[in-house]
C-alpha cells in the first residue's frame, strides 16, 4: 500500500506557501516595481537570493533562526506553544522564504510591463491607489500572476534541502514526497519510489499543460468590470 | 469662472521649470510653445504626477500643492481630468467599461451625462469594442470620453493630437473645441502647433525654456510671439477680430470693423456682420508721426506705441502697438527707429500696407 500522507502534505504545504507568497509578495513587487529608490538593488538582491544558495545554506541558516535557542525561534515558542522547526509551520516559513523570487520576480516584471500610462490614467478618473490597484493592475497582471503562482506552487512541491533542514523527516507532519522518495530510493524500495516519482512527474506536466492552455486562450482579459 | 494659479519649480536634470500664472481658464486654454519648453512638465505638476514639483497650484479657492507648507494633494483629488498623449485604456475592459469605470468613480458630481458624453463624441458605435480593434482616433475620442465621465473641474489635454495624422487630427478638433460650451468645463490644451492654437483656443499661455512668457486672450498674445522656427520674422504679425461691416461692389471693397475702427480690404464675399479675423504682418506696418497724405495706402490708424524691442546684431525694430483693445506689430529698421525719436508711449499713425482675411478662423 502506498502511503499517500507525504504527497498531501506536500499540496498543503505548496498551497499555503503560494497563498502567503501572494499576499506578500505582491506589495513587493509592487514596491519594487514603481522604486527608483537607491535601496531596490539591495532588496532585489536579496529577494534573488534563493535562486542562486545551495537550499542546504539556506536551510542551514533558517535552521539556526528559527530554533527554539534562537531570538527569533524563542519568541515564536513562547508566543504559540510550539517550535518552529521540525513542524509544518516552520516549513511554511522556511518556503516562503526559499520561493520568494519565484513569486516576486513574475509580478515584479508583470507591473514594470504595465507602465505608468494606465495608472496615471486611472488616478486622473478619481481612482484612488487601492481602486487602482484592485480594478486596473490586478485585471492587467492577470498573466503575470498565473505565471507566479504555477512556479511558486510547482517550485515548493519539488523543495527538498531546505525542507531536510528545517523540518526533518516527521511522518504525517514534515515529510514531504519529495523525502519520502529519497527514503523509498535510500531502502531499495524501488516499487515505492516509482509510484511517488511517476505521479508527480504526471501530476507536474498536467498543471503545466493546463495553465498554458489558459494562457493561450485567455491572453488577458477575463471579462468586464 | 474657474481660476487657477500656479507658481512651480522643478528641477530635471539641467532643464529647469519655473512657471507662474494667475488667470480665470474659462473656455480653452492653449498651453503653447517649442518641444521641449515645459508644457508637459507643467501640466504633470499640476494634476500632481511629479512628486518633485515644488511650489504652490490653487485650483478655484482650493490649494492643490503648497510644499511650504508640507500640503501634496493626491492626483486622484484634485479634480483634474487628463488626457494624455496616449490615450492609456483599460485594455481589459470593452469601450463602454472604460467610461463606466469613470462615471462609477464620479457618482453625485455635477457633470457631464453617460448618454450625453457617448453622443457628443460619436462613441455609440464603438461601446462594445475593446480597446485593441479601435483605430488611434477613437482610442482618443474614448479617453476624451471617459476623462469627461470623471466629471473634472478642468481637463488637462496633453498634446493628444499628436499621435494621429492630419486627417483624423481635423476630424477630433471640433469635437474638443465644442467641449467647453457643450459641458461648461474649461480645457488646458498642450501644443506646439499653430493650427490647433487658432483653431482651438481662445487664451494661451506661452512657454519657453521652463519659463510662462505670455499669457492672455489668443489675438493680443499671439502676435508677440515669433511663431515661425528658425527666427524668420517674415510672416511673424498681430490678429485682429472685427465684423464686415459694408461692401463697395463698384471698388471691390470689403469694410471691416475692428473695435470702433474701419478697415477697407479686397471684398470678400462674407455677410454683413459676419465676424473675420485679419492677419496683418508686422513688415506690412509702417510708422508716420503724423497724420500721412498723399499715401496710396487706405488704411491708416492712430495708435501708441507699447513696447520697443531692438534686435541686437540685426537692422530690425520690433514695435508693439496698440489700437484701442488690439495690438499690432511693426518691423521696422533702427535707423528709422532713431531718426524718428520713437520712444514708448509716443502716439504716431500705423500705415498697414495689406491686410489678409485669415482663414483659420476660431
Amino acid at each position: 500500500m502506498v502511503d499517500l500522507a507525504p504527497l498531501w502534505i506536500s499540496l498543503k504545504l505548496a498551497g499555503v506557501t503560494t497563498l502567503v507568497l501572494l499576499l506578500l509578495g505582491s506589495p513587493l513587487a509592487w514596491v519594487l516595481a514603481q522604486s527608483r529608490g537607491r535601496w531596490k538593488p539591495v532588496v532585489e538582491a536579496i529577494t534573488a537570493l534563493p535562486l542562486v544558495l545551495p537550499p542546504t545554506v539556506l536551510g542551514f541558516y533558517l535552521l539556526v533562526i528559527l530554533s527554539p535557542a534562537a531570538p527569533f525561534g524563542g519568541v515564536w515558542r513562547d508566543v504559540t506553544g510550539s517550535s518552529l522547526t521540525f513542524s509544518f509551520t516552520g516549513l511554511v516559513v522556511a518556503s516562503v522564504l526559499y520561493s520568494l523570487p519565484f513569486m516576486v520576480q513574475p509580478l515584479q516584471s508583470a507591473f514594470e510591463t504595465l507602465g505608468r500610462g494606465p495608472l496615471e490614467a486611472a488616478a486622473s478618473l478619481r481612482a484612488g491607489p487601492w481602486d487602482t490597484f484592485v480594478n486596473v493592475v490586478l485585471p492587467l497582471s492577470l498573466r503575470g500572476y498565473l505565471t507566479a503562482t504555477v512556479l511558486t506552487f510547482a517550485h515548493t512541491i519539488g523543495e527538498f534541502g531546505v525542507v531536510l533542514m528545517v523540518g526533518g523527516n516527521i511522518p504525517g507532519r514534515t515529510k514531504v514526497i519529495s523525502i519520502a522518495i529519497f527514503e523509498h530510493v535510500e531502502t531499495i524500495d524501488y516499487a515505492q519510489a516509482h509510484l511517488l516519482s511517476g505521479g508527480l512527474l504526471v501530476f507536474s506536466f498536467l498543471i503545466l499543460l493546463l495553465v498554458y492552455t489558459l494562457n493561450r486562450r485567455f491572453p488577458v482579459h477575463l471579462g468586464r468590470l | 469662472m474657474t481660476a487657477l494659479s500656479f507658481d512651480i519649480t522643478q528641477a530635471q536634470g539641467n532643464f529647469t521649470l519655473n512657471a507662474c500664472y494667475a488667470g480665470d481658464m474659462s473656455g480653452v486654454t492653449a498651453l503653447f510653445g517649442a518641444s521641449g519648453a515645459g508644457k508637459s512638465s507643467l501640466l504633470r505638476a499640476l494634476a500632481g504626477f511629479e512628486k518633485s514639483a515644488r511650489g504652490k497650484v490653487v485650483l478655484a479657492g482650493e490649494t492643490l500643492l503648497d510644499s511650504a507648507a508640507g500640503r501634496f494633494v493626491k492626483p486622484s483629488k484634485r479634480g483634474f481630468g487628463m488626457v494624455f498623449q496616449q490615450p492609456n485604456l483599460f485594455d481589459h475592459l470593452d469601450v463602454a467599461g472604460n467610461l463606466r469605470f469613470a462615471e462609477r468613480r464620479a457618482e453625485g458630481l455635477p457633470g457631464p451625462q453617460y448618454d450625453a458624453v457617448v453622443e457628443a463624441l460619436d462613441l455609440g458605435p464603438l461601446l462594445a469594442q475593446r480597446s485593441q480593434t479601435l483605430s488611434g482616433g477613437e482610442r482618443q475620442r474614448v479617453a476624451i470620453g471617459r476623462a469627461l465621465l470623471a466629471r473634472p473641474r478642468m481637463l488637462l489635454m496633453d498634446e493628444p493630437l499628436s499621435g494621429l495624422d492630419s486627417k483624423r487630427k481635423a476630424q477630433i478638433l471640433p469635437y474638443i473645441a465644442r467641449l467647453p460650451q457643450q459641458f461648461a468645463l474649461p480645457v488646458v490644451y498642450v501644443t506646439h502647433a499653430v493650427d490647433e492654437l487658432t483653431r482651438i483656443a481662445d487664451k494661451m499661455i506661452a512657454m519657453d525654456a521652463g519659463r510662462v512668457v505670455a499669457f492672455g486672450d489668443l489675438p493680443e498674445v499671439f502676435p508677440r510671439l515669433d511663431l515661425d522656427a528658425g527666427g524668420s520674422h517674415f510672416e511673424a504679425g498681430a490678429i485682429l477680430q472685427g465684423q464686415i461691416s459694408d461692401h463697395d461692389p463698384d471698388l471691390h471693397l470689403s469694410f471691416v470693423t475692428v473695435e470702433g475702427m474701419r478697415l477697407s480690404m479686397p471684398s470678400a464675399p462674407l455677410e454683413l456682420g459676419a465676424p473675420v479675423q485679419l492677419r496683418v504682418r508686422a513688415r506690412d506696418v509702417m510708422i508716420s508721426k503724423g497724420r500721412p497724405e498723399g499715401l496710396s495706402a487706405q488704411n491708416v490708424l492712430p495708435v501708441t506705441i507699447a513696447n520697443i524691442i531692438e534686435e541686437p546684431d540685426t537692422a530690425f525694430a520690433e514695435l508693439f502697438l496698440k489700437a484701442e483693445t488690439q495690438i499690432l506689430r511693426a518691423r521696422i529698421t533702427r535707423a528709422a527707429l532713431a531718426q524718428l525719436g520713437l520712444a514708448r508711449g509716443q502716439k504716431v499713425f500705423a500705415v498697414l500696407k495689406a491686410i489678409s482675411f485669415d482663414k483659420r478662423g476660431f
